[in-house]
């Protein structure tokens, strides 16, 4: 630059170092936190050893829990610590080494914060089971019940299983064709597409509930052909009939997610309409359609304790049974225990995928 | 009669209104290039050529048969026009050479090993041999470019339409990618081609037309568009791109 440069020395001051940043005040309050997690721990561990008899059990848990409560009380510390080192390394005016002090300190004392709030939310959680001499855990968590129905339950969850995965199995064909009926081209394709859209409406519009309720009681009215069919088989059509609908969507966008260029590509080349989709578009769009399906399909698992109002022996329904049996929603726990076991390694499966197809773009 | 004939075709999109009635000869062997400002039409152009945009009026022939309007079969038209895109378009789930066999086994019938052999020779033209394995993801924009290039030819088209196919790319791969069409148009390969690559156009073309706004404004020898200019809106273009160093 000559003469004529923007930037100027004589305008711009070279800035003041910055000084170090504080430690002492985020440590304090790293201590209160702790402290108060501390004293709920203890008294959410009484509570705990009362309702269990003071039997050994209870004790080693309270020990562990009271332990781990102490914890954060460590990196609290060091925090101080940190403190004071900024202290005397700002006092002999090494401000870098200062800086260095604060920010360690700074990060020790902001974990003994993190840890003792989540030492709160636990102790706090265990406090509202306990709390009421155990009210909260007779009525949601009782192991005599959950033993007593256990065998039946477990059953019982079986029909959930199995319904799910026929279910599915056929909604992805009967999806499929309702995709390929929106996806008719030309004036031709007119109706079919509309059939296929008011569908999806109607059945995406009306809650899955009421599908089955209107399914599995009617059918056996108005198709008195299925009175001789296992009932959980009309659960199947009702909820094949609502999934159908979603799963639709999920094929129709995932190929209209494919960009126009590669359509025009394979066109170019004088590849037909279809042989586009085949060769083209679809072996691209099952990729990711594949996670907003496993999405659906978890959906769909969950949504066969609809079945249990219309008195299909699903896990739901048995629970119930018990629970009115033995006065606590201990077994309907247990089938929501069930779903939790099932689902969760599902669900992150599903964001496995995603990760992986999310880096896969970044890294091309 | 020409090789292809573009009468007074119009396009529009709604109320833009692209093309405004260009007629266009290309003969048999010839270069043609395509100039203008960007947004003047010559994508659209193209595009109307090989039907993946109709034409809202005037008429296309190819060796005296018209590709415009109803009842055309478009597959087999298509066979004959090849296109090769700014961006590539390759087939990013298939191979190299998978790109470049499928529309011959899919579209024109050849057996599996015969188009193998016939792309990998097409491809070992080009250089690219080594690659035909890889995926179009792990290639560099010159290196895809090039079989997207191949692609187009396998179908052993009797035109090809060249829309801007450098204007994406790395300026030190431009001159691998222009070192291919310089072959082609050596072949006698008949060409139509959109560039902002003004002096590849000096070099190749047998003819040049300037778009202006959906309209040739002005059609001639290289020689006399680049440097002797009759319109003025020409001169005023030709020398934007001299002060920004593409000429």
């Amino acid at each position: 630059m000559s003469t004529h440069s923007l930037v100027r020395d004589d305008v711009q001051n070279a800035p003041e170092p910055s000084a170090p940043s504080r430690v002492t005040g985020v440590a304090v309050i790293a201590l209160v936190v702790d402290l108060i997690g501390i004293g709920m721990m203890v008294y959410a561990v009484k509570l705990l050893r009362d309702y269990n008899h003071d039997n050994t059990f209870s004790t080693v848990v309270a020990v562990i829990l009271v332990l781990a409560s102490l914890a954060p009380l460590w990196p609290t510390v060091q925090g101080f610590v940190g403190g004071a080192k900024r202290a005397r390394l700002l006092g002999d005016k090494q401000i870098v080494a200062a800086r260095r002090a604060a920010a360690r300190g700074r990060e020790d004392a902001a974990i003994g914060l993190g840890y003792g709030a989540a030492t709160i939310i636990v102790a706090g959680l265990l406090w509202l089971a306990m709390t009421n001499s155990g009210a909260v855990a007779d009525t949601f968590l009782r192991v005599d019940a959950w033993k007593q129905s256990f065998d039946e339950l477990i059953h019982a969850f079986w029909i959930n299983v199995w319904v799910a995965v026929v279910s599915f199995a056929l909604v992805l064909i009967f999806g499929l064709i309702l995709a390929i009926m929106r996806l008719l081209p030309g004036r031709a394709g007119a109706p079919l597409r509309l059939i296929a859209t008011v569908y999806c409406d109607v059945f995406r519009a009306i809650p899955a509930i009421v599908t089955v309720l209107l399914v599995v009681f009617g059918a056996t009215l108005a198709f008195t052909f299925t009175q001789t069919w296992n009932i959980a088989w009309l659960g199947v059509v009702a909820l094949t009939l609502t999934y159908s609908a979603y799963v639709a969507e999920v094929y129709r966008a995932g190929l209209a997610s494919i960009h126009p260029s590669q359509s025009a590509a394979a066109r170019s080349l004088g590849l037909s309409y279809a042989q586009t989709l085949r060769a083209v578009l679809v072996p691209q769009a099952v990729r990711r359609m594949v996670p907003p399906l496993m999405n659906d399909f978890i959906s769909l698992q969950k949504d066969t304790a609809l079945l249990s109002i219309a008195a299909i022996p699903e896990v739901l329904t048995v629970a119930k049974y018990w629970e009115s049996k033995l006065y606590t929603l201990a077994p309907v726990t247990l089938a929501a225990l069930f779903f939790i076991i099932i689902t969760i390694p599902q669900a992150r499966f599903v964001d496995y995928l995603i990760n992986r197809d999310a880096s896969k773009r970044a890294g091309g | 009669m020409a090789f292809l004939e573009i009468n007074d075709v119009r396009k529009s999109y709604g109320d833009n209104e692209v093309l405004k009635g260009v007629s266009l000869n290309v003969e048999r062997h010839e270069v043609v290039c395509l100039i203008g400002a960007s947004g003047s039409g010559k994508s659209t152009l193209l595009r109307c050529v090989n039907q993946l945009e109709q034409v809202n009026g005037g008429e296309i022939l190819i060796e005296g048969d018209t590709v415009t309007g109803a009842g055309v079969d478009l597959n087999r038209l298509r066979r004959d026009v090849g296109i090769v895109f700014q961006s590539y378009n390759l087939f990013p789930h298939m191979s190299v050479l998978k790109n470049v066999m499928l529309a011959p086994t899919m579209v024109a019938g050849v057996d599996t090993k015969v188009a193998r052999e016939k792309a990998m020779s097409l491809l070992e033209s080009v250089g690219m041999a080594e690659k035909a394995t890889a995926y179009p993801d792990n290639l560099s924009g010159g290196q895809q470019q090039r079989v997207a290039i191949v692609r187009a030819l396998a179908m052993e088209p009797r035109i090809m339409l060249l829309d801007e196919i450098t204007a994406a790319l790395d300026p030190e791969l431009v001159g691998d990618v222009l070192e291919i069409v310089r072959e082609l148009a050596h072949d006698g390969l008949t060409m139509l081609l959109a560039t902002h690559e003004m002096g590849f156009a000096k070099e190749v073309a047998s003819k040049v037309c300037f778009l202006e706004q959906g309209s040739i404004l002005e059609m001639g020898p290289p020689k006399q568009i680049f440097e002797n200019p009759r319109e003025e809106r020409t001169q005023q273009f030709l020398s934007r791109v001299v002060k920004s160093g593409r000429l």
